[in-house]
């Protein structure tokens, strides 16, 4: 299982320092998760075009992640325009789509895909472990980061797992099918993926305390800002604050 | 029973295994299969029973060639595989249930699969270990567990990867009386030349993507 894909590249984005991407990347969508109407939905929906742009991500793959995050939007465009209060448009039987529940809708698409894509483009094309090593620069909870960093660690492990698991059934000729039989084998199946992992984990610790672990990991690995991480922190925050500042206008 | 023709296959990373492999598994017949880590013996076993695909040759099996997941079903039900590591292959609570699991597939009734579960056990000396829990096993435990879950299948060949490594020298001459009592078609992969040399009579050895037969003298003179 390959959770990184993004990460491969070498565009400007790539080669940024993860603190300045953090840092700059939570101004950007705190700002656009609280504006409202649809001008500056819009504006930060160019800005992460952009930034997309920048990355040069693969489009297919990106618009498979799209995809994955409108269909919750979708749920959204069934039921808020017919809910929402405000100035009848058009009727559909007994429902009625207002006006406002329209535009707070797009707005509410707008400020989602702006964000999942500035984040994609910001955060994703860091590789995880350059990420989870910023976290603790940022003074992130130590724990909080481990946590972070050891689900995504191990998660690839868990479906390597899993993998075998299946295989295992497999080759003693099972053909799932709607019965107890069926249902007992995939109960076994997650059961012991359970029981697995948790004694890896035990394991893990184990040899982690063989080597001398005491609750946190030092750092090895400095980063340094460059140029351009100041160049890209200017612009970015002077994006974001031109947004505030058009807000409160 | 098995036949392999100019057979390749492409890890995900791009690198070949093998530079085409011929080979050929005859009834009554039991090979050893040598070779260094990494050479594909595993890979080679996989792709017989159908759970890699192969990105060039041919796979024959009882006569019929097999390419899709479909074909292989009836080659799952005939020839049994033992995986490197058990805990690979045992993943129900009880030791029980484990080898009841591939019996029940092929459709058996719980009469049936209750005669089989208490023959294998007898017959593998694993009496009194039927209602422990698999994963507490330990390792030589654990083997015979995932061997008898393959033989509760009653395949009419085996393949059998490294069926002995890491086992003590009781457990290796109970899989040994094994071999020799009830099975009679098989390949094993191992590294234990003494293993080889006694319960085989034909060796091939898989080296930089080749396969050739050798001698089973040769084995120790290296």
């Amino acid at each position: 299982m390959h959770l990184e894909e993004f990460a491969e590249g070498a565009s400007l984005l790539h080669r940024l320092d993860p603190r300045v991407k953090f840092i700059t990347l939570m101004a950007f969508i705190l700002l656009t998760a609280v504006v409202k109407g649809l001008g500056l939905p819009l504006y930060a929906l160019a800005v992460s075009t952009v930034l997309v742009a920048v990355a040069r991500l693969p489009l297919r793959k990106l618009v498979n992640r799209l995809a994955v995050v409108n269909i919750f939007v979708l749920l959204l465009w069934i039921f808020i325009p017919f809910s929402y209060p405000g100035k009848e448009l058009f009727s559909l039987g007994p429902l009625t789509v207002s006006q406002e529940g329209l535009l707070y809708v797009l707005s509410i698409t707008m400020k989602t895909n702006a964000i999942v894509l500035a984040t994609i483009a910001i955060l994703g094309t860091s590789e995880i472990f350059s990420l989870a090593h910023a976290l603790v620069h940022l003074r992130m909870p130590e724990k909080l980061v481990h946590l972070f960093f050891f689900f995504y660690r191990y998660i690839s492990v868990l479906h390597e797992e899993y993998i075998k698991l299946k295989r295992a059934m497999t080759v003693r000729c099972f053909t799932p099918g709607t019965n107890m039989h069926t249902y007992r084998s995939f109960a076994y199946l997650v059961g012991m993926l359970l029981v697995r992992s948790y004694e890896r984990s035990q394991r893990i610790y184990q040899a982690m305390l063989c080597r001398g672990f005491d609750g946190r990991f030092p750092l090895i690995r400095h980063f340094a800002l460059t140029g351009k991480d100041i160049i890209f922190c200017i612009l970015m925050v002077s994006l974001t604050v031109s947004m505030a500042m058009l807000v409160l206008l | 029973m098995i036949k392999v023709k100019n057979l390749n296959f492409i890890y995900p990373n791009g690198k070949a295994v093998f530079k085409g492999i011929d080979f050929s598994l005859k009834k009554g017949e039991k090979v050893g299969l040598v070779g260094p880590n990494g050479s594909g013996k595993t890979t080679l076993f996989h792709l017989i029973m159908g759970l890699l695909t192969p990105s060039m040759g041919e796979i024959r099996i009882f006569g019929k060639p097999r390419n899709k997941e479909s074909d292989f079903k009836e080659v799952r039900r005939r020839i049994g595989l033992l995986f490197q590591d058990s805990d690979d292959q045992l993943f129900c609570p009880t030791v029980e249930e484990d080898i009841a699991f591939g019996p029940l597939n092929l459709g058996k009734s719980a009469e049936e699969v209750r005669d089989i579960v208490s023959e294998t056990c007898e017959l593998l000396g694993l009496k009194g270990l039927e209602k422990q829990v698999t994963y507490r096993l330990s390792g030589g435990e654990k083997r015979l567990v995932a061997l008898a879950t393959v033989f509760a299948m009653r395949p009419e060949c085996y393949l059998l990867d490294e069926p002995t490594t890491g086992l003590d020298e009781e457990t290796t001459e109970r899989i040994i009386k094994f071999l020799t009592e009830h099975a009679d078609t098989y390949v094993i992969i191992s590294h234990d030349h003494e293993l080889i040399e006694r319960v085989c009579d034909k060796v091939y050895r898989l080296n930089g993507g080749r396969l050739e037969r050798v001698d089973k003298i040769s084995l120790d003179k290296k």
